[in-house]
């Protein structure tokens, strides 16, 4: 393997003529780095198909991607978890739809009027943490809002700069979550359709 | 599934469904069948999240569960059925063609929302057609009825797997999800409903504000009352038999390129009558006679059986196979061979794109080594008659770019490559694969594309909306020229041009 390495350094392993080459013809130049990314074509592409029936086609998919937008099947995405402590009063958004059962509710005003101590409430948050489900979670967040005016110290997760950006995002989600709430009242479908299949797919 | 169709999955969730069910539904896809709570651990949405998402998914059939052992569970999704989301203006343009308005709106709807019932389709689709209508016409339920109905016979909409009607005998506890099953002979069956009625057209806005709080609840405590006929049987509309219909077209639009009009409508007969009888995955339709083609011909044709049976014996003994004789009963058997015709086709396609990236003396290349099957260096210079260097060159291109291939043949058993003939071959199946997955990263990069485009201009396109707004709401209240003039004069003339070019952008991606 290493022996011919001086004598044998002209000589190909395989028969050049079959890939292509004469001998002693000039080989083309050695790559030196990756092609282009858009590199030139010679020919440019053929046109798009156009036509009554293209168009027609084109105006129905730009239809269908808006109405889409608007079923609801269309899930929105949720609001970023706010430190309402820090925020005015007004801020927050009055939810006329609450997610989750009705007996969450009731379990949630209870836990409100027995955590009073501000201590309890911290390590009930990291009790639930530590548990680390996604519903629990909502759950906290309903418990944080409802002892928020009683416990009067703060606590030092947020800054100021989140705070601001929290802050805009939520007035964005505010004015979705209205527009959301109205397209509620009015859509009769909306309850019956996906109720129906919910039965089908949980358990 | 490869990671450009991963790509296009996300973005085609992403635009019709939001962010969430585009994170569960990527997931599943990459990960395969996973139950619920692994769903929501891996990826960090909360479980509320994750079950709202999957009803979305699993309601437009793109999510199927399965009950495993000890009861967990596990949720699939269905990757080719998310990329079908992009043929669904195909669809739609299709039943309007053959069904007019009223197919279109029905398929529409069964596309929009996954499955519903027939009565709530027929009844949306009546309330649409009547805001369509001139004033005082309503559409009357029987006529939508009767076209889904057709559709149905036709078995362009087929019944969703239903919940197995138990004898409830056995009281045991219940399975953590129901076993749907569906049978061959009712999927198309249509349930006898009396759907009387016609179409609501929705009233002004100023009657919708103040009659809606009350006619909320009387219109609620109606529905409760009468129930449902159908309640339980869902339809969807079936893909499959869509395809089915693409195909037809296709073949008998390669006949009327390759012959005449005439045959490409004796193709088109024998096709419809086999339509039904014939499962999609066939290699062939049923062995039709000559008597019976004749006897369904439409009825516009008026050619004598000769003339027939001489179209009927050309258009089998053309090279390209399409129809082929199977008997000689009834006037000659004649059977439309449906595999060799899509190869055909496919293979068509192949050699029009290396003509269209290549040029045409690589296509000469390209086809010479289709029909010779496999050729060394030296004979494909020799065949196609091209000097050394320029096909030696062709062919590296060709060979790059997956369109060829290399087959070695060793002559000793120790495959040194001066011994070993190379042989450069076209595998078809291969080739048509690879052109497939590119046609979807372009599908990909078309909507990236134009969503970016669409970010970009936001602003321009945001005023050009308020200003049209505008001149629509001046011209209701009967404004002067002059105003509307300076209205339109608030878009100065580059951002016109900007505009249009906008617009043409994103229209040429969106097609």
């Amino acid at each position: 393997m290493a022996g011919n390495k001086g004598r044998g350094r002209a000589a190909y392993t395989f028969n050049i003529e079959a890939v292509g080459f004469g001998r002693g013809e000039k080989l083309p130049d050695v790559v030196l780095k990756p092609p282009p990314l858009f590199p030139d074509t010679d020919y440019k592409p053929v046109p798009l198909k156009a036509g009554e029936g293209e168009d027609y086609m084109l105006a129905l998919k730009q239809e269908l991607r808006e109405t889409m937008k608007r079923m609801p099947y269309y899930i929105e995405t949720p609001e970023e978890k706010q430190d309402w402590r820090r925020l005015p009063r007004e801020m927050m958004p009055r939810k006329k739809c609450k997610k989750g059962p009705k007996s969450e509710k009731a379990k949630d005003t209870g836990k409100g009027t027995s955590l009073t101590n501000t201590a309890d409430v911290l390590k009930k948050i990291e009790e639930l943490e530590k548990r680390g489900d996604g519903e629990k979670s909502d759950e906290e967040n309903e418990e944080k809002e409802g002892s928020k005016e009683k416990s009067k110290e703060g606590d030092e997760e947020e800054d100021d700069d989140a705070a601001e950006q929290e802050e805009y995002d939520e007035e964005e989600q505010e004015e979705e979550n209205d527009y959301i709430n109205s397209y509620f009242e009015d859509g009769d479908d909306f309850g019956a359709d996906s109720d129906d299949n919910m039965d089908e797919a949980t358990y | 599934m490869t990671q450009a169709e991963i790509k296009l999955c996300s973005l085609l969730l992403q635009e019709h469904f939001g962010e969430i069910v585009e994170k569960i539904g990527v997931h599943l896809i990459r990960t395969g069948s996973q139950p619920l709570r692994v769903i929501a651990h891996d990826t960090g949405t909360s479980l509320d999240q994750v079950k709202k998402a999957l009803c979305v998914l699993i309601q437009h059939n793109l999510v199927i569960y399965q009950v495993h052992k000890r009861g967990v569970v596990e949720y699939e999704a269905q990757c080719s059925r998310v990329l079908r989301m992009l043929r669904y203006p195909r669809y739609i343009y299709t039943a309007k063609t053959l069904y007019s308005d009223t197919g279109e709106l029905i398929v529409e709807e069964l596309l929009l929302n996954g499955k519903m019932t027939m009565s709530a389709v027929v009844k949306k689709v009546a309330d649409r057609l009547t805001e369509t209508m001139e004033d005082g016409k309503t559409m009357d339920y029987a006529e939508v009825s009767n076209t889904f109905v057709r559709l149905a016979d036709t078995h362009f909409v087929q019944r969703c797997p239903w919940v197995p009607a138990t004898e409830n005998s056995d009281p045991g506890p219940l399975p953590p999800a129901p076993i749907l099953v569906i049978s061959e002979k009712d999927m198309y069956l249509v349930p006898k409903l009396s759907l009387i009625g016609k179409g609501k057209r929705r009233r002004s806005s100023d009657e919708d504000a103040a009659g809606e709080p009350k006619a909320k609840r009387p219109k609620h405590n109606t529905d409760n009352k009468e129930p449902i006929p159908d309640d339980g049987i869902y339809w969807q509309a079936n893909l499959d038999r869509f395809h089915q219909h693409f195909r037809d077209q296709a073949i008998v639009s390669a006949v009327a390129n390759r012959m005449d009009q005439t045959s490409s409508e004796i193709v088109r007969t024998m096709l419809r009558m086999s339509e039904i009888t014939t499962p999609s995955t066939a290699p062939f339709t049923q062995p039709l006679s000559s008597n019976e083609i004749f006897r369904s011909l439409p009825v516009g044709y008026n050619i004598s059986k000769q003339v027939l049976d001489q179209y009927l014996t050309l258009l089998a003994d053309d090279p390209l196979e399409f129809v082929g004789k199977s008997g000689d009963s009834g006037g000659g058997m004649y059977v439309i061979n449906l595999h060799k015709a899509l190869g055909s086709l496919a293979t068509a396609t192949l050699e029009s794109v290396v003509q269209e990236r290549f040029g045409s003396r690589c296509a000469r290349i390209f086809r010479l080594v289709l029909q010779k099957k496999h050729l060394e260096q030296k004979q494909v210079e020799d065949f196609a008659m091209i000097p050394a260097k320029e096909a030696k060159d062709m062919l590296y291109k060709m060979l790059s770019g997956n369109f060829i291939s290399l087959q070695e043949i060793p002559k000793t058993p120790d495959h040194a490559p001066s011994r070993t003939f190379y042989l450069y071959t076209v595998n078809i199946l291969s080739a048509a694969r690879m052109l497939l997955h590119r046609c979807y990263k372009s599908i990909a990069n078309l909507i990236e594309r134009r969503q970016f485009e669409t970010k970009e201009n936001k602003r321009l396109l945001e005023k050009s909306q308020r200003v049209e707004a505008i001149i629509a709401s001046m011209q209701a209240t009967g404004a002067e020229d002059a105003q509307l003039q300076e209205i339109e004069e608030m878009i100065t003339v580059p951002e016109r041009q900007q505009l249009e070019t906008l617009k043409r952008n994103v229209n040429k991606s969106a097609s």
